[in-house]
């Protein structure tokens, strides 16, 4: 209730005052520093993925001083560590808006971890940079998803794989671990798979869960679904850490790409890092950013990165680029409302554009997703992608999809709607 | 001035006359191979796949050469749009003209390739070594343009099998024959029925595409024969099938039993509820690592072996681990479970940052030697050498323990402490050298387990945690304090999963299995094979 009252309140009047008013007393930074809080697992499970976000998110941080800080004053990283635990993630949350009085957070990996703290942004008002590849049907005025919406990465690959360069594919294994993000996705596959005419026994839709090991019988059932004669491909919402044995059996049982290609969405640079990709030559993965594009803003990236690490080995990957276009695109919102009020910035990001780092300019669009190429990869022999397709232009994130009964009313609109889910049959919020 | 100038001008004539006849002559002759070159440049995978088939239809000497390197992306367009490639032995050849060019032309770019591509490619390269004098190459061939079924190939494949003197490749140059029968358009109805015969007499996986793939022209006769020719191979695909769930469940087994010996003896042997297994186990696959990490950088000759030398390395550095645990917090807190599975968990924890904290929280490579990669065949299924390995590994491990704990006088003495520890130390067995000892024991051989794992799972600071619930399972399901019972419980808990798994999903399957443990040990507490005697009831 408070929050409804709070949001009506922001919308209404609140957002021509902060606009003017250089900072609302109430968010006021303490001394001479602005705050940024980072959230990301630095132990258990998700610290394997989440450890390069916090490193980059530092690195941005620091440079963004080097330029002389923001608003004339220097930033400061406050970084804590939910350890992978989805509970603590909320308490961390409030820990850094409430005690460290962080003006934005940038944070959270899995979907999960994201419904556990949007209570905590939402009461205490604050904003969230969401930079990881997630299902959509989600709209929050406090958050701003500057990882790809489903149409961004799951429906693109699935129409490259359709194309005549993608091996015009007409059979589907649709495998996931068993968690909201891949369900939520398949469900959207299936439902535009069979729009498109696939036939109902030509889907196959399998689930795991976490962490699972031994994939032995799951990739003889991929090798016998595919043996029906028509062209199979596999598209995989398979988590972390479960990929590194899926793609080794994938490979001991000699299925190769140009057989059955495994389209995946949640395997990137980093982690082909602890595979021999050899036999995996091939199998695709789509995202909206390769650490092989090459464009100069890419490589000075790549190279401050490598820098920053002090490594050679070091690679970058989408989920990294997705907080580079954030901070950006924060830093521009902070300018333009010349204040860092969350209630200011959330008025001042929409409309903003930064460049990214494949070539094109990002914006931030009214539902609080951005515009993203979306570019399909197949893995080298050296653990990086060729870009073998990618969009014309830039794909506006949707953050409820057109392919579900339910979602496909549902629009997004902090702008003139102020509303994340208005019901365009119905007329209304909610 | 004049001197010079006259015949520079004169020459410039000559070479501007002399390049305009070379490109009438080229524009006269323009050949597959121009024609290829120009597509190459295009940069469209249609039209790269157009060029491939170009080059194989110009009958040039080095097509083969250069579509091998188009496939190692070593096929280049530079600047002026000239197509070149670098061959196996590095030198640079220009695609048009085969000759060798004297450098590398400015600005090239490698022709891009993709999937599709790949499999014109694999064509290509099937139809063009077809004959090559290399018997293997010459069964990768035939095994090629059976999966493409390209009618293209046919001609090449009928020269082929007539000069074929190996009949085992000449039969997969047949059913590749066959295939193309049966699946391109317009053959005679007599014809297709013959090559569904073949492919029902080949009865694999494989066979089942073509068969599929009968083209709608055919007659209806044709068609029931390929359909029952598929009934007939999915019948035999069905029994095949059990066996293959029965492997897959050793295998898996194989991997439970690894994972769970080390705990049978610190806590089946020993009574301590150790959390940190998972992180001995773990530490057993960064070990080898490391020695991988070593041989990498010094001798990349012993690369085969490197996991041999990973075996002791793991072993005594997760051994010496557990001695120190066992040394530092364990011994004071025997007697006290509940305290010694907190102080284990801690320690579990501080394992899993400690390594986090120096090799980093991303997955660390550990490959695999040339004798563990691949598969065979027995039948209709394929079996991964690397699973052979590690199935044999578990069992070897599992009897030098037990023979340990038999014949040796360590294990004598380990039994006798831990059945009796008042009575074995008045004895003169020097027990907490016994229990330091143990413990270390069960530890080394968790890190023996982690060699083996680093072979099928990732090794990250997190690999230890997706064994620790199993292996309990499995020593508590086999019985306390009973190896065999080890044995036992792994082999039918990866069995009874295998069998479970293509009904209910892993997911469920997994769920079914822990129920049926919850249910079974409240019918029998101790397990499978419960130990009797007094020492049990205290």
């Amino acid at each position: 209730m408070t929050m409804t009252r709070r949001s009506l309140l922001a919308s209404s009047a609140m957002a021509a005052a902060a606009a003017t008013l250089p900072a609302i007393p109430a968010f006021a930074q303490s001394g001479d520093t602005i705050k940024v809080g980072i959230l990301h697992s630095l132990s258990g499970t998700m610290a394997i993925s989440e450890t390069t976000l916090k490193d980059v998110m530092l690195m941005l941080i620091e440079e963004q001083n080097k330029k002389g800080g923001l608003l004339g004053k220097k930033l400061e990283a406050v970084v804590v560590d939910p350890a992978s635990n989805w509970p603590l993630f909320a308490e961390k949350a409030r820990e850094l808006i409430t005690q460290h009085k962080v003006a934005a957070t940038f944070g959270c990996w899995t979907s999960v971890s994201r419904k556990s703290v949007l209570p905590v942004f939402k009461e205490l008002n604050n904003i969230l940079f969401y930079p990881v590849q997630y299902e959509g049907e989600e709209s929050e005025r406090n958050v701003f998803y500057t990882g790809a919406a489903p149409n961004q990465q799951a429906i693109p690959a699935v129409d490259y794989l359709m194309s005549k360069d993608g091996g015009e594919v007409k059979r589907w294994v649709l495998a996931g671990t068993d968690y909201v993000y891949p369900r939520t996705t398949n469900k959207i596959l299936e439902a535009y798979l069979l729009a498109k005419g696939v036939a109902k026994e030509d889907i196959m839709i399998n689930y795991t869960p976490f962490g699972h090991s031994d994939w032995q019988t799951i990739v003889a059932d991929i090798k016998k679904f595919g043996s029906a004669g028509k062209k199979t491909a596999v598209v995989s919402t398979i988590n972390g850490d479960a990929n590194v044995p899926f793609y080794k059996e994938l490979g001991n049982a000699g299925i190769k790409a140009t057989d059955i290609p495994v389209v995946a969405f949640s395997v990137g640079e980093e982690e082909l890092a602890g595979i021999d990709t050899k036999p995996l030559v091939g199998h695709l993965a789509a995202w909206n950013y390769f650490q092989s594009v090459k464009n100069p803003a890419n490589e000075a990236f790549i190279k401050q990165w490598k820098a920053y690490k002090k490594s050679d080995k070091a690679v970058t990957n989408d989920p990294m680029e997705a907080h580079v276009i954030g901070f950006n695109m924060w830093i521009k919102a902070v300018e333009k409302a010349k204040s860092v009020a969350p209630d200011a910035v959330i008025d001042a990001i929409v409309g903003v554009e930064v460049p990214n780092l494949t070539g094109g300019i990002s914006k931030m669009l009214p539902n609080h997703h951005i515009t993203k190429p979306v570019l399909i990869g197949e893995i080298r022999a050296d653990g990086q992608f060729d870009v073998v397709w990618q969009t014309k232009d830039l794909v506006p994130g949707d953050a409820w999809t057109d392919h579900l009964e339910g979602s496909k009313d549902l629009e997004s609109d902090w702008v003139t709607l102020k509303c994340g889910n208005y019901n365009t049959k119905l007329k209304k919020c909610g | 001035m004049r001197i010079i100038r006259l015949p520079l001008a004169a020459l410039r004539w000559l070479a501007s006359c002399l390049l305009l006849g070379l490109v009438l002559v080229h524009a006269a002759q323009a050949g597959p191979l121009e024609d290829a070159a120009a597509l190459f440049a295009n940069d469209s995978f249609t039209d790269t796949a157009k060029a491939i088939e170009l080059l194989v239809d110009s009958g040039a000497e080095h097509a083969g050469p250069a579509i091998d390197a188009l496939n190692n992306r070593r096929l280049f367009v530079a600047a002026d749009k000239t197509v070149f490639f670098r061959d196996a032995s590095g030198a640079f050849i220009a695609l048009v003209s085969g000759a060798k060019l004297p450098a590398e032309p400015a600005g090239a770019n490698g022709v891009r390739v993709n999937n599709r591509i790949r499999s014109v490619i694999n064509t290509a390269l099937g139809t063009l070594t077809l004959q090559s004098p290399d018997p293997a190459k010459r069964r990768a061939a035939a095994e090629a343009v059976f999966k493409s079924r390209s009618p293209d190939s046919e001609t090449a494949l009928q020269a082929a099998i007539r000069n074929e003197k190996v009949a085992a490749i000449r039969e997969i140059q047949q059913t590749a024959l066959a295939a193309i029968i049966a699946t391109s358009p317009n053959r005679s109805d007599i014809d297709r029925l013959a090559a569904i015969e073949v492919l029902k007499e080949r009865g694999d996986r494989e066979s089942l595409t073509p068969l599929n793939q009968i083209p709608d022209s055919a007659g209806a006769n044709v068609k029931d024969a390929a359909k029952a020719a598929v009934q007939t191979i999915n019948n035999r695909l069905a029994t095949w099938s059990a066996v293959q769930n029965a492997w897959y469940g050793v295998s898996l087994g194989s991997v439970l039993l690894l994972a769970a010996i080390g705990l049978a003896i610190t806590f089946g042997v020993m009574g301590i509820i150790n959390m940190a297994h998972g992180e001995m186990v773990m530490i057993g696959a960064y070990a080898t690592f490391i020695i991988q990490e070593i041989i990498r950088q010094n001798a990349p000759g012993l690369f085969e072996y490197s996991l041999a030398i990973a075996i002791p390395a793991a072993f005594i550095l997760a051994g010496l681990i557990g001695i120190a645990m066992e040394r530092l917090v364990i011994r004071h807190l025997y007697g006290r479970p509940l305290e010694t599975l907190l102080a284990t968990w801690g320690i579990s924890l501080i394992l899993m940052q400690a390594i986090r904290t120096i090799f980093g929280p991303t997955n660390r490579e550990v490959g695999a030697p040339a004798f563990m990669s691949g598969s065979f065949r027995i039948g209709l299924i394929d079996i991964t050498y690397g699973r052979v390995w590690i199935v044999g590994f578990a069992l070897v491990v599992f009897f030098a323990v037990l023979a340990l704990l038999r014949f040796t006088p360590l294990g004598l003495q380990m039994r006798a402490v831990t059945q009796n520890r008042r009575m074995a130390a008045s004895m003169g067995i020097r027990t907490a050298r016994v229990d330091a000892l143990t413990f270390g024991l069960g530890s080394g051989i968790a890190g023996l387990a982690g060699v083996a794992l680093s072979q099928i799972d990732n090794v990250s600071p997190n690999l230890g945690q997706s064994y620790i619930i199993d292996s309990f399972m499995v020593v508590v399901f086999g019985g306390v304090g009973n190896l065999w019972g080890t044995l036992v419980a792994a082999l039918s808990l990866g069995i009874a999963n295998k069998f479970l798994e293509p009904f209910a999903g892993a997911v469920l399957g997994k769920i079914a299995l822990l129920v049926f443990i919850i249910l079974f040990i409240q019918k029998r507490p101790r397990g499978l094979f419960a130990l009797k005697g007094r020492a049990v009831e205290q």
